[in-house]
Formats: C-alpha cells, sequence, structure tokens
C-alpha cells in the first residue's frame, strides 16, 4: 500500500529544494513531514481555522487544501522565512511587544496572511485588516492586539517611527 | 494515487476522455477538504488544471466577459473593470470564505461542486450566464439556470471541462446581492439571494432554499407585473412556489423562507406595486 | 516585559506536541461507540485488513484498575462490558501509517445492545433511564443564608424567570495530542496539557506503576481553557497502553472532529430564580435553583456545580438566599471544565434576571444594581464578609462612563424610531470571580514550588503550573526577578516534568498568578535565606550568594521552597457550604452596544467596554489580553456557538458548522483595570483568567433585548431563535 514517492522542485523560503513525497500528500504535509517545517501548524485540516496558511507566490492558501504536487516550481513561503539575516521581521517585532501571540498555535499562519496584505497595502483601515485575517481564527486574543500589531509593523514599514500606543499596552487608565 | 498534470487543453481533454472516472480537479479548495480523513479518495485518477495557463485570465470581448475555466474568485475581486460592470460578482467573491479561499477557489469550480449554498453561483445566475463545456467530442453551451436538474446532479459529461464562463454585458438598472450566514467571515450562507434588472427583465436567484441554487419565476413575475406587496409576508405565497428549504444543522426552513421574504421586501422596496 | 517564550511562537520554533522529532513510532487511533448506552454484544474486526500488522488495545490490557483516577473513580479507560455514551473509548489500534490505522478504526464495529438513554438532562428520568443513585442526580449542594420562604412571603413583588444556556466548545486551535514511549523501564508521556499530576495520577493509577517508572512532561499547549484539565489523562492513558503494548513509541493526535466530538464542554445549564423584592428594587430573598448536565461520568461536574452555586446570587447583598444545585447524569459525552467553570452559567442567569426584574419594577437596570451591590462589610450568599475596599459602584460607574451608556441610550431612542431595519440596544451586567479553588480546595490541594539558584547565579523556577498562552511563564519570571532583584534574563522557568518539578497544583481556576504566583515569591525568599542572606539582599547580592553556594557545594545547588498556606481569617465548612469561598473575588462591569438586523434577525456586538478590579494588575499586556479574549469567547458563546445535539453526541463538529468569532465579527473591546492591590496574592494581584467569560453573555443578550423589545432567556441567541422571539413578541 504504501505510494511511490514522487519528487519535485519548489523554492522554499529563497532557496530552491527538491523533495521526495507519497503524491497524495498535501503541502502541509510535505512541509511538515517530508521537509521538517514544523512551524506550519495544522488546526482541522478541512480548510476552516487557517492555522496551516502558507505564501504561494506571494498569495496566502491554506496547506491542507493543496497537493504537494500542485507546487511544482512554485515559491512558497512559510514563517521559518520570515525573518530575514536573523532579522525579525517588523510584523514579528510588533506581535512580541503588543502581546499579540498569546499560545502560538495561530501565530505563524497570522504572520503570513499579514505579510501578504502589507505587500499589497502598505496602509490598511482596521476594516482591511480585519477582512484580510478573516480566514484565521484565534481563540486567545480576541484578535484585537493582532489588528494593533498588524497597524503598527504598518506604519513602521511605510518608514513611520512608531511606537505601540499606551492602550495597545496596558488598556484604559 | 495518480495525479495527472496535463500542459495543455487538448492534453486535459485527452486524458479525461481516456480516464472515465477521473476527476478534474482546479483550486482544490472543494475537492480536498476532509482529505486526510477519505485515505480512498487518495487512490482516485485526479487530473490537476494548474498548468493550463490558458484558462486562467479573465477577458472582456465586445458584449461579454469571459471567465476563464480556471480564473478565481481573486482575480474578478482584483478586476477594476468588473466591479463596474459586473460588481455582483465582486460582492459574491469577497464573501467566499476568506482570502485563501478566493485566492485559490475558481468560478467553474464553484458552478461543478454544485452546492445548493453556493456564493457564486447566485450571481452569475442572475447574470444570465452561460456555462461553455468542451470535450474531445467538442464545444456545447449551456444557460447557467438550465445547468442543474437536482441535488448535485448537472448536465456535465464526465470528460467535459468548464472552459469558460460567459457573461452577457447588459445595463443594469438594479442588482443586489445578500448572504445571511451565522457570523460575517467564513459562514456558509443560510440564505442568499441576487437580483437583477436589465432590458432582459427581471431575475431573481435563490441559494440555500433548494436542493439546487434556482431562478425564482414567480416572484420574478410579481416583479415583472408591479402587483402590490405591502409587506414581507405578503411574499411567502410566491416564495413557496419557487423553493423548497429545509431543516438542516445550519439553519430551519422557516427561517430561510422569512428571510429570503423579509430581504426581498426590503431590498426591493422601490419597486413592489409601483 | 515582553512574553517569555514570543521569540519561539513567532520564529515558528516552538514545537507543540505534534511537531516533536519521533523516531520509528506507530500511530495511535481510538475506536468508539456508536450507541449512547447499552451492552457491548461483540466487537467486530473487518475481513479486509490483516490485523495482524496493526496493534490492539482493549480493556484487558489495562495492567491496573480500569479506571481514569478523578473525583470519583467511575470513568474507565477503555469500556469493557457497556457503553455510557457515543464516543466512549472501546478499543485503541496503532500502525506505523496514519491512513491505515484511519481505515482500519473504520473498520471495527462495536455492536452495542442499545438501552433506554437519558439525554434531556431537564427533564424526570423514567425508572429505565435511571442510571445513577434513585434519580441520575450526580450531586446535590445546597447554600442557606436567612429565611428565604418568610422573605418571599412578606416581599411587596417577587419576580420569578428560568433561564438557559447552552455547551460551549474549547475550540483550542492545537487539538489535544500525546505521546508515550519507554526509556528504560520508565513510560514517557508528553504532550499538551494544564495539569501534569493529573496525568501523572491518572497513569500511576491505571497502569499500577509508582511514580519512579512514569514521567510526564507538559509541551508547549496551543491554547486549554480548560479543555486540557481533565481530558489529557485519556489520551495520555490511551497513547501509553498502544506504547506498553507495542514497545514502540505512540502518537495519538486528535483531528479536529474528533476532538470537537469526543472531549468535554462546557457544561449546559438551566437556572430558575425567584426573587423578592422592596418597590425600589432591593432584594429582600433569592431563591435559585441551578441544574447542570453533567453527562455520563462525574468527571468534575460536583466542583463545577459548587462554583456554579457560590457564583449564582451575583455580586449583591441580600439577607435572605436559598441556592439548591444539581449535577445529572445523563448519556451525553460527558462535560468538563472550561474557563468560568459554572460561573458564566448562573451568572448568565443572574444578570439577565436582573433586567428582568428591572423592567418588571419599571426601574432603572442601572439603579437596580447600584442599590444592590455588596458594599465592603456586607456578606455573601455563604456568610463571606468582604472587606477588600473596592468601590463596586464605581468600577460600575467607569464602565458606563466609557462606553457612554446613557448617551447611547437617547441615541438609540433616536435611531430605533427611524431607521427602516436596525436596531440598537445597550446592555450590563455586573458580576464577580472568586479565585483559586473553592472554599478549603487549595489546603487540599498542598501545593509546593521550588526556586533553585543556578551556578551562574541565575535562578530556575520549578512548578508543575504550564503555559497555555495567559501568560504563566512571563508573570513567573517577572515575580522571581522582581523578588530578587534579578534581570528576567537571570530567571529560568523549568520545564513542567514530573521527575523535575513538585507538584504546585493545577493550571486552572484562575489561581496559577495569584496562589502559586505566591509560592513564586516565597520561595525565592527561602532560597534567599537558604545561601545566607536577609529578606532585603537583592540583585548581585543574591547572584554572588547563589555562586558562593555552588563552589561551596558543588553538585548541591541551593533550593528555596514554598508550600501553601490558608491566608490567615479565611474558613470554610464544606458540610454547610458557609463561610469563605475564596480568599479574593475579582469585580467587573462590561457594557455593550449591540445592533440587529430586523431583516435577518441577526445581532453583532459594536461595542464592548470591560472594567474590571482584579487587585494589582503584574503585566497590563498579558492581562488586557486574557480580557479581550475571554470578551470574544463570551460574545461567541452568547450568539453563535451552538452544539447540536445527536443521541448525546455533538453532530456539528466541524468548525463550519459550530461557529467562532472571526476577527470580521469582533467589536473594539476597551478594556480598563481599577487596581486595589490584595495583600495575599502574588504582587497584590487577584485570579483574572476567567472572568473575562462571566459577563459578556449576559450583557450582550440584555442589549439584544433591549434593541428588540424581546426577553431571551436562552443562550445562544442565533438569529432563528431571535426571530422566533420576535414573531412571538408581536402575536403576543
Amino acid at each position: 500500500m504504501p505510494d511511490l514517492k514522487t519528487k519535485l522542485a519548489l523554492e522554499l523560503n529563497g532557496e530552491s529544494v527538491e523533495v521526495a513525497f507519497a503524491p497524495h500528500k498535501t503541502l502541509l504535509e510535505v512541509l511538515r513531514e517530508d521537509l521538517g517545517l514544523t512551524g506550519t501548524k495544522h488546526g482541522c485540516e478541512l480548510g476552516e481555522c487557517g492555522t496551516c496558511t502558507v505564501l504561494v507566490d506571494g498569495i496566502p492558501v491554506l496547506s491542507c487544501l493543496v497537493l504537494g504536487l500542485a507546487c511544482a516550481g512554485r515559491r512558497v513561503q512559510t514563517v521559518e522565512g520570515m525573518a530575514a539575516g536573523g532579522r525579525l521581521h517588523p510584523l514579528q517585532e510588533a506581535f512580541a511587544e503588543l502581546g499579540a501571540a498569546q499560545c502560538g498555535y495561530c501565530t505563524p499562519a497570522f504572520l503570513l496572511a499579514a505579510e501578504a496584505l502589507l505587500a499589497t497595502n502598505s496602509t490598511p483601515t482596521r476594516d482591511d485588516i480585519k477582512q484580510a485575517l478573516s480566514g484565521n481564527l484565534c481563540r486567545c486574543t480576541g484578535y484585537i492586539k493582532i489588528y494593533e500589531a498588524v497597524e503598527l509593523a504598518a506604519a513602521r514599514m511605510r518608514g513611520e517611527d512608531a511606537r505601540p500606543t499606551e492602550e495597545s499596552l496596558y488598556g484604559r487608565r | 494515487m495518480n495525479v495527472l498534470l496535463p500542459d495543455t487543453l487538448p492534453q486535459a481533454l485527452e486524458l479525461l476522455s481516456q480516464n472515465g472516472d477521473a476527476v478534474p480537479m482546479a483550486g482544490g479548495t472543494d475537492l480536498m477538504v476532509h482529505w486526510h480523513v477519505r485515505p480512498e479518495a487518495h487512490q482516485h485518477t485526479f487530473v490537476d488544471l494548474s498548468r493550463l495557463e490558458a484558462l486562467k485570465p479573465l477577458s472582456w470581448t465586445a458584449d461579454m466577459l469571459v471567465l476563464g475555466g480556471l480564473t478565481t474568485y481573486w482575480d474578478v475581486i482584483r478586476d477594476e473593470r468588473t466591479r463596474e460592470e459586473f460588481p455582483l460578482l465582486v460582492d459574491a467573491a469577497r464573501q467566499v470564505g476568506a482570502i485563501q479561499i478566493q485566492a485559490r477557489g475558481t468560478w467553474a469550480g464553484n458552478i461543478v461542486n454544485a452546492s445548493p449554498a453556493a456564493d457564486g453561483v447566485p450571481v452569475l445566475m442572475a447574470y444570465d450566464a452561460i456555462v461553455v463545456l468542451e470535450s474531445r467530442r467538442g464545444r456545447e453551451q449551456v444557460p447557467l439556470d438550465r445547468f442543474y436538474s437536482g441535488y448535485k446532479q448537472m448536465r456535465r459529461r464526465p470528460d467535459e471541462l468548464i472552459v469558460a464562463i460567459h457573461v452577457p454585458r447588459r445595463r443594469y438598472s438594479y442588482q443586489v446581492f445578500e448572504k445571511v450566514g451565522s457570523r460575517r467571515a467564513q459562514a456558509i450562507a443560510k440564505v442568499g439571494l441576487a437580483v437583477t434588472r436589465s432590458d432582459a427583465g427581471w431575475r431573481v436567484v435563490a441559494a440555500s432554499v433548494a436542493p439546487t441554487i434556482r431562478r425564482c419565476p414567480t416572484v420574478e413575475r410579481l416583479l415583472e407585473t408591479g402587483a402590490a406587496v405591502a409587506s414581507p409576508s405578503d411574499l411567502l405565497p410566491a416564495i413557496a412556489q419557487d423553493v423548497a428549504p429545509i431543516d438542516d444543522i445550519r439553519s430551519t426552513a422557516h427561517y430561510r423562507t422569512r428571510v429570503m421574504a423579509r430581504l426581498l421586501y426590503h431590498d426591493l422596496r422601490d419597486f413592489w406595486g409601483k | 516585559m515582553l512574553r517569555r517564550e514570543a521569540l519561539a511562537k513567532l520564529t515558528g520554533r516552538e514545537r507543540y506536541v505534534d511537531d516533536l522529532p519521533l523516531d520509528d513510532f506507530l500511530w495511535g487511533m481510538t475506536v468508539r461507540s456508536p450507541a449512547p448506552r447499552g451492552r457491548i454484544a461483540s466487537v467486530r474486526f473487518g475481513k479486509d485488513i490483516d490485523w495482524s500488522r496493526f496493534v490492539v488495545v482493549d480493556h484487558r490490557d489495562i495492567p491496573g484498575p480500569n479506571v481514569v483516577a478523578l473525583i470519583e473513580q467511575d470513568q474507565p479507560v477503555l469500556a469493557a462490558e457497556s457503553v455510557r455514551h457515543v464516543h466512549e473509548p472501546v478499543l485503541l489500534l496503532a500502525h506505523r501509517s496514519r491512513a491505515a490505522v484511519r481505515s482500519a478504526a473504520r473498520a471495527v464495529e462495536v455492536v452495542v445492545a442499545e438501552e433506554p438513554a437519558a439525554l434531556d438532562f431537564r427533564a424526570v428520568p423514567a425508572p429505565a433511564q435511571i442510571q445513577y443513585g434513585k434519580d441520575n442526580v450526580l450531586k446535590h449542594l445546597k447554600i442557606e443564608k436567612g429565611d428565604v420562604e418568610r422573605a418571599l412571603a412578606r416581599a411587596p413583588v417577587v419576580v420569578a424567570g428560568t433561564y438557559e444556556t447552552g455547551a460551549q466548545e474549547h475550540v483550542y486551535l492545537e487539538t489535544q495530542g500525546m505521546i508515550a514511549y519507554l526509556e528504560g523501564g520508565v513510560l514517557v508521556v508528553k504532550g499538551s496539557m494544564q495539569c501534569p499530576y493529573y496525568v501523572l495520577k491518572a497513569l500511576q493509577h491505571a497502569l499500577g506503576r509508582d511514580e519512579t517508572r512514569v514521567r510526564v512532561i507538559q509541551t508547549p499547549t496551543g491554547g486549554g481553557f480548560g479543555g486540557k484539565e481533565e481530558f489529557p489523562s485519556h489520551i495520555a492513558l490511551h497513547a501509553a497502553l498502544l506504547a506498553l503494548k507495542s514497545g514502540r513509541p505512540v502518537k495519538l493526535i486528535y483531528d479536529r472532529g474528533e476532538d470537537m466530538a469526543a472531549t468535554t464542554k462546557r457544561h449546559p445549564a438551566l437556572v430558575r430564580h425567584r426573587t423578592g423584592l422592596a418597590r425600589d428594587g432591593r432584594l429582600l430573598a433569592q431563591d435559585i435553583e441551578v441544574v447542570i448536565d453533567g453527562g455520563a461520568y462525574v468527571t468534575l461536574s460536583p466542583v463545577v456545580l459548587s462554583r456554579a452555586i457560590i457564583h449564582a446570587a451575583g455580586p449583591y447583598a441580600c439577607d435572605n438566599v436559598r441556592i439548591t444545585g444539581r449535577a445529572m447524569f445523563t448519556n451525553a459525552v460527558p462535560f468538563g471544565a472550561f474557563r468560568g467553570f459554572g460561573a458564566p452559567q448562573s451568572q448568565f442567569a443572574g444578570e439577565r434576571h436582573m433586567d428582568v426584574i428591572a423592567r418588571t419594577l419599571g426601574v432603572d437596570p442601572v439603579e437596580l444594581r447600584r442599590v444592590n451591590l455588596l458594599k465592603d462589610g456586607q456578606t455573601t450568599a455563604t456568610g463571606q464578609v468582604i472587606r477588600d475596599g473596592t468601590d463596586r459602584v464605581a468600577v460600575m460607574e467607569r464602565a458606563l462612563e466609557l462606553a457612554r451608556y446613557r448617551e447611547k441610550g437617547h441615541e438609540h431612542a433616536g435611531f430605533n424610531a427611524t431607521h427602516p431595519t436596525m436596531r440598537r440596544g445597550m446592555g450590563l451586567a455586573t458580576f464577580y470571580h472568586g479565585a483559586g479553588f473553592t472554599g478549603g480546595g487549595e489546603a487540599a490541594l498542598k501545593s509546593r514550588l521550588r526556586v533553585a539558584g543556578r551556578a551562574d547565579g541565575g535562578v530556575e523556577v520549578l512548578s508543575a503550573n504550564i503555559e497555555m498562552g495567559q501568560g504563566t511563564l512571563t508573570v513567573f519570571t517577572e515575580l522571581a526577578a522582581n523578588r530578587l532583584g534579578l534581570e528576567p534574563d537571570d530567571v529560568i522557568i523549568a520545564e513542567a516534568d514530573t521527575t523535575r518539578v513538585p507538584n504546585s497544583g493545577p493550571t486552572v481556576a484562575s489561581r496559577t498568578t495569584m496562589i502559586v504566583g505566591g509560592l513564586v515569591e516565597r520561595a525565592c525568599d527561602d532560597l534567599r535565606r537558604r545561601v545566607g542572606l536577609d529578606d532585603a539582599s537583592r540583585g548581585q547580592a543574591v547572584k554572588d550568594a547563589i555562586r558562593r553556594w555552588h563552589r561551596e557545594h558543588p553538585g548541591e545547588p541551593p533550593i528555596g521552597e514554598a508550600a501553601y498556606e490558608r491566608p490567615p481569617g479565611i474558613e470554610w465548612d464544606d458540610k454547610t457550604y458557609r463561610g469563605d469561598a475564596y480568599g479574593a473575588f475579582a469585580w467587573a462591569a462590561y457594557v455593550t452596544e449591540v445592533e440587529v438586523d430586523l431583516r435577518t434577525c441577526g445581532a453583532r456586538v459594536i461595542d464592548f467596554v470591560a472594567v474590571q478590579e482584579v487587585g494589582k494588575v503584574l503585566n497590563p499586556t498579558l492581562a488586557r489580553g486574557q480580557v479581550q479574549g475571554g470578551v470574544v469567547q463570551g460574545i461567541g458563546w452568547a450568539l453563535m456557538e451552538e452544539c447540536k445535539w445527536q443521541q448525546g453526541a455533538m453532530a456539528n463538529n466541524q468548525l463550519t458548522n459550530y461557529l467562532i468569532p472571526t476577527s470580521d465579527d469582533v467589536p473594539p473591546v476597551r478594556v480598563a483595570f481599577v487596581e486595589n492591590p490584595y495583600p495575599h496574592g502574588a504582587g497584590g494581584a487577584k485570579g483574572l483568567g476567567e472572568l473575562p467569560i462571566d459577563g459578556p453573555a449576559p450583557a450582550v443578550v440584555n442589549a439584544v433585548a433591549r434593541a428588540t423589545g424581546t426577553d431571551p432567556r436562552a443562550i445562544p441567541v442565533t438569529p432563528e431563535r431571535l426571530m422566533e422571539l420576535m414573531e412571538n413578541a408581536v402575536r403576543g
């Protein structure tokens, strides 16, 4: 019953890789099991929770709903590729400062969905952010810190010297 | 598992004609659901269409918008001209799942998945879209409102692919799309409604209230004749002629009928009985 | 200070249980009962499968007693002769291939000779449905204060009401899972859990191993909310049995469908109120009956019931109170711990009832609360004298002011009179939550904790309390660093490994910061004394002394210890349910603005203000996150989260059919803290984790009632239910 392995080449976090895997595997399984990148999580494997989001050619997709085979020659980006040259991505920094990661399980997916948003919209409104992240479920934060972190990162990526607001750190006094 | 990866449309059609039970796969957002708990599906033959570049773009002719067989919701959301001429396509596309699904899901896939709760089909039907099917035997065109014959039953033979969807360009004097889910995003429609008015007349299309997405001829006639309607409940008899909602895990028949009546009444307030 | 493990979580380096590397392991899978009650007639293995290639475990493979040790020893590890609920585990399978084990699990047929099941906890069971005692009551509890009957008879007004709350699924984003393997003769179990020592106890009991031959390690936990309090013991036992039988490592990870269907949920509840009032709204008598659905085994239901009844009377003064509680046995999948632990259910009823009273008497809901909120020196239902100096009316006023409650009320009157399809309304709830185990519970736990000095002069905190997103690692780091005058980097929090950390109790009941944090502080003090310093020594002096100790005692690190001590003046009588139920209560007032679409009857929360007094706020960023997360979870419970039942099991066990709020469903949630340090809590803190789930549901539903003129008594208030209420209101 073991399927014969198939082989394909893709660009993963900026590097060319070749990987062999059983052909029925989803991109999620290939990343986690065959490439050892466990930063991409799974929350339902039915395309309902957004936790397995990765970027394929810059666009957020649910890696549980994509066959690994369909990614031949594509540019795949996971959370492991976000910090470049030892420097955190501004989104990672803002998430840390504002406490936007709590249990952390949904976090990699939120970071990638937010990165895709900021790549096409450097000045997103709160509503733009809500909509862009609406495919990602979070049960810890109530989402608000996540919006604030995306706003903070966006401002910094525009070159502004932005700091977290008092309220976002301390609440109302 | 067998995944066939044709590079061209003729190759794809050839593969479909040779493999009677092969399943074409576009974005995979429906086919891959429950994938890990369906090991039996891993034994199927799939024809992965992702290399058929020619089917991806949407295009415009003098008298229609042509969605390719692989055009995604995202392609439509980003197309300025669609937003101007067929705003309901954009409205509906934005309400499909969330961006991760919009980016991969295709209009053709939405049609052949044949869910009674589909988001893309109602607006296409309200714009009188035509489904273009192709196989090695040739091409045929089927109006979308005659494409379905029952729950998950449709006029597509196993060797046929939807290669395009034609949306005739018309001047619309009225158009609205409503999707009622139990939350704002990532919801499956409990009631869907697309209404348009053009020189071709009124189109009223309902989702999640019958085994298929369907037009509502009785309600359309009411609108054409300008019969007096003073409240949502006045619409109930006509609605009862057109749809057959059920109680299921997501909602009730009572709720679906009432909401459909209220949406129709309030959205079309200016047209009833005038 | 930033969250301690933030970087690991933000870079994908954090390894949750399913991320851990594991060589040459088997995938485990559980075969479950298809029926709610009956005798297991046979277990049939499909003919198309070569079963010799699978590891198969049933109840006969359990070395010790077939029971998952908890409050009562009633729940089997694997069903033997009979089953009591759908999805009850009967058989375990393991195989190298996940797909193969899945297919195999479906090829096993558990044949059950069905018997009459009890599926409605509200109904009196028929004789054939009785399975526990004479009446299927798992637990009776009662609180009595004053003379309720007499006060009700004399009260000028009596208002009665019945309220219901539905089950709630935790939806931690990381599903439950465990791995088990043998290391020498030691069984090692690792996984997602809140209470390593609960798991250890359950393993020791059913496997007949002493603690030297079992080791439990908590892995980074992707959310818990109570769902990983008692349930992980089951998965741990299942994985362990497969590992013991096969001699190979076993990984048992639930997928979402199995997790939602087979694990515990919040107890459904029915609450009846009969309230005697003076004309001005003063409470004269509260007669309250709380009934919860326990499901098919006792699990934690008696304790959930206890917390439900203790919170049922609300944060109000009343001289005559009677609260009775019953936890009912049914053949539903057992219910269990969920953030709030009974208090959200009884306070939904209580706070909804306050608005019903206000409407009946024609008084302002704010005024009704103002005249009744506890003042210092007054007593709760159990007779606990409240004397913490918190001005509860001021907490409420602050919330009303931030929400512009009164102005909005006027604006809504105009809006509702003119808008064709939208209605708006404001809602308020004032409530409280007791932190830590109830009554004598903390004393019985006897929590212990250690702080060890490291060779480099830093310290390591050894505790069994775990991080699941709420911030334990960060708060413990801050507490230890502050106590000893060290930098956060000088503090390490040990992995929760039962061979290394003492039993500091479970990570539940809003106790981690307030109570266990206090042990961190006192263990730091003890360490300081142990290395020869006085209590005033800090910083470099501490580091130097620890280093010196290491030089003088090689291989024997200095250890500071602390054990729980009951704060002075706390008395509780578990027989009469009188006394100080909790060391401290946190107090809150939540105000919300809701908009209802008359076309769809969908209600949406458009603004939310959460003001609370939780003692001293130790880490404002974490605290604000806890409140916002709890509020959104509460909004979900109020409006959309609904379990649909079939034979006592969840039928809508997918995230497309059991809906939790998305980022697009969330209003601004403005959080404010009124600070009043609690002298017996770590750093002056009270418990916070559960409080925020108590208030949103009543506040939201009170607002829906105001917006629509209806009187919803049950949650969730789905559009379907609200439509019915509105149609009935028109007819009525």
